[in-house]
């Protein structure tokens, strides 16, 4: 099988594959994280001490989310956004929706879900003396949320954050279906074309193992570093 | 002592419909005065203390608190807080932030003092409670005692009329508990306005002007110190210091 391993074929690669396919895979990864950690953090928020009707709302998005499997909301958003952004629009046809766009959408409103939860978590740990000390102060339940609450929370929760960025990462390789040209595509793209499917796939797990590996062992380190001394 | 600055008039709260923690408490805290709530756990010592600064609600009965009452609607909660400084039974320092930044915080973002000014309250109130060497440490570095004296320091920070102590030694160590006791009784004899709910007798014999005893969610006994350490008069406050003034 390995007989014919064609190394050139990778070496030749490598720059479509990681100035095309990785910057994707990183941005996408990136701004997924960022976009569904803000929606995450106020979703947890509307659970926690948003009035009936939010918090079943946020309740209800977390739960369908959570049971729906990740392909099917990529497509179900990729066909929909245009016909959604249509009526939000008022436009006379379906508006222009980037598959970029459409995948950072999804993977923003997914992964809010999964960091919702993280951060629900979180803010209840968080002693609720902590809130009782920030109000009797005179600060108010959002300045004692956002200055003593929240920050405790991010840095407890970090290591959780990070490590379900790093299954995250992974996922963005659904993308794939899009026909998007992110890490996953762009080997998937050079293997159809030269016939190097071995080369190409083995490279691209050795890849994901890699960076995964070694974010996982950071993730470990930063741990230590970042807990709060109690 | 002419102004009263925390007067309850029949207050009463129910956890649940069958469950009364407070009943009918009726008490008033001149300005300069220190008074000591005591009695049984469970007996709304605790519960009492927080309906001051709101941190518990009351479902009958008038709180007015320098002034502001709390019973009626549209009450800006926060700036009442502000003038009211609590210290915790488990000290509640912000874990996050050094102890000066928990001195600071406060100051800036709710009595919107500048950074400099400040800075310069928290080193004063630190070297009042001899911590200042420890100004730049997180709290997680402290021990309980200090720990203590810090959030002491922090309620001050706030410049209150008045301090509210909810069991600030019972979660100490036997040895820390007299330097905590020590920065109290300190603030005492400055005429600081105070309302402290303690096992602490000895505290109470040597600063308190009254002493309140509850039971069961009820004032049973409100007196000067001297009558209610002399004779009580009350079979049930009687009982209650013999037992914790037995050892």
């Amino acid at each position: 099988m390995f007989s014919n391993f064609d190394f050139q074929a990778i070496i030749q690669a490598l720059p479509y594959l990681f100035g095309q396919g990785m910057v994707f895979t990183l941005t996408l990864t990136v701004l997924s994280a960022l976009g569904g950690l803000m929606l995450g953090t106020l979703l947890a928020l509307a659970r926690i001490s948003g009035g009936r009707v939010l918090s079943t709302v946020a309740t209800g998005y977390v739960n369908l989310m959570r049971t729906l499997p990740l392909v099917l909301v990529i497509f179900w958003f990729y066909f929909m956004v245009p016909y959604i952004g249509q009526w939000l629009l008022q436009e006379s046809r379906p508006i222009k929706v980037g598959g970029f766009s459409s995948a950072l959408l999804t993977f923003i409103m997914f992964e809010a879900a999964y960091f919702s939860e993280i951060m629900r978590g979180g803010i209840q740990s968080v002693a609720r003396g902590q809130n009782a000390a920030g109000l009797a102060l005179g600060l108010t339940g959002g300045q004692t949320m956002r200055y003593i609450v929240l920050p405790q929370v991010l840095r407890t929760m970090l290591p959780v954050l990070l490590t379900q960025t790093i299954v995250l990462f992974q996922d963005t390789s659904l993308v794939y279906v899009l026909s998007l040209t992110d890490f996953l595509g762009a080997a998937s793209k050079i293997a159809q074309r030269d016939g190097r499917l071995v080369e190409m796939y083995c490279f691209a797990a050795l890849v994901y193992f890699a960076i995964c590996f070694l974010a996982s062992q950071a993730v470990r380190h930063l741990q230590s570093r970042v807990a709060i001394i109690r | 002592m002419t102004d009263t600055i925390i007067a309850l008039q029949n207050v009463s709260k129910w956890y649940n419909p069958a469950f009364q923690v407070l009943k009918d408490c009726t008490l008033a805290v001149p300005k300069g005065e220190v008074v000591v709530v005591c009695g049984p756990s469970g007996s709304g010592k605790s519960t009492l203390i927080k309906c001051i600064n709101a941190l518990e609600s009351f479902r009958e009965g008038e709180i007015t608190v320098d002034g502001v009452r709390l019973h009626e609607k549209g009450v800006n909660l926060p700036k009442l807080r502000a003038r009211v400084g609590m210290v915790f039974q488990h000290f509640e320092l912000f874990p996050h932030l050094s102890v000066l930044d928990n001195l600071d915080l406060a100051q800036i973002k709710v009595l919107g003092r500048g950074k400099q000014e400040a800075r310069t309250k928290s080193e004063a109130l630190l070297h009042r409670v001899e911590l200042s060497e420890h100004a730049n440490k997180f709290p997680g570095q402290l021990s309980g005692g200090q720990q203590q004296r810090v959030a002491i320091a922090r309620a001050l920070a706030m410049d209150p009329v008045v301090m509210l102590f909810d069991e600030p030694t019972s979660a100490l160590d036997p040895e820390m508990v007299s330097e905590v006791l020590d920065v109290m009784v300190k603030l005492a004899h400055e005429g600081m306005t105070m309302m402290v709910v303690t096992h602490e007798m000895g505290f109470a014999r040597k600063v308190a002007h009254r002493v309140v005893f509850m039971d069961r969610g009820e004032i049973v006994v409100d007196a000067p110190k001297d009558a209610f350490f002399g004779d009580v008069g009350n079979e049930r406050a009687k009982l209650f210091l013999s037992k914790i003034l037995q050892h």
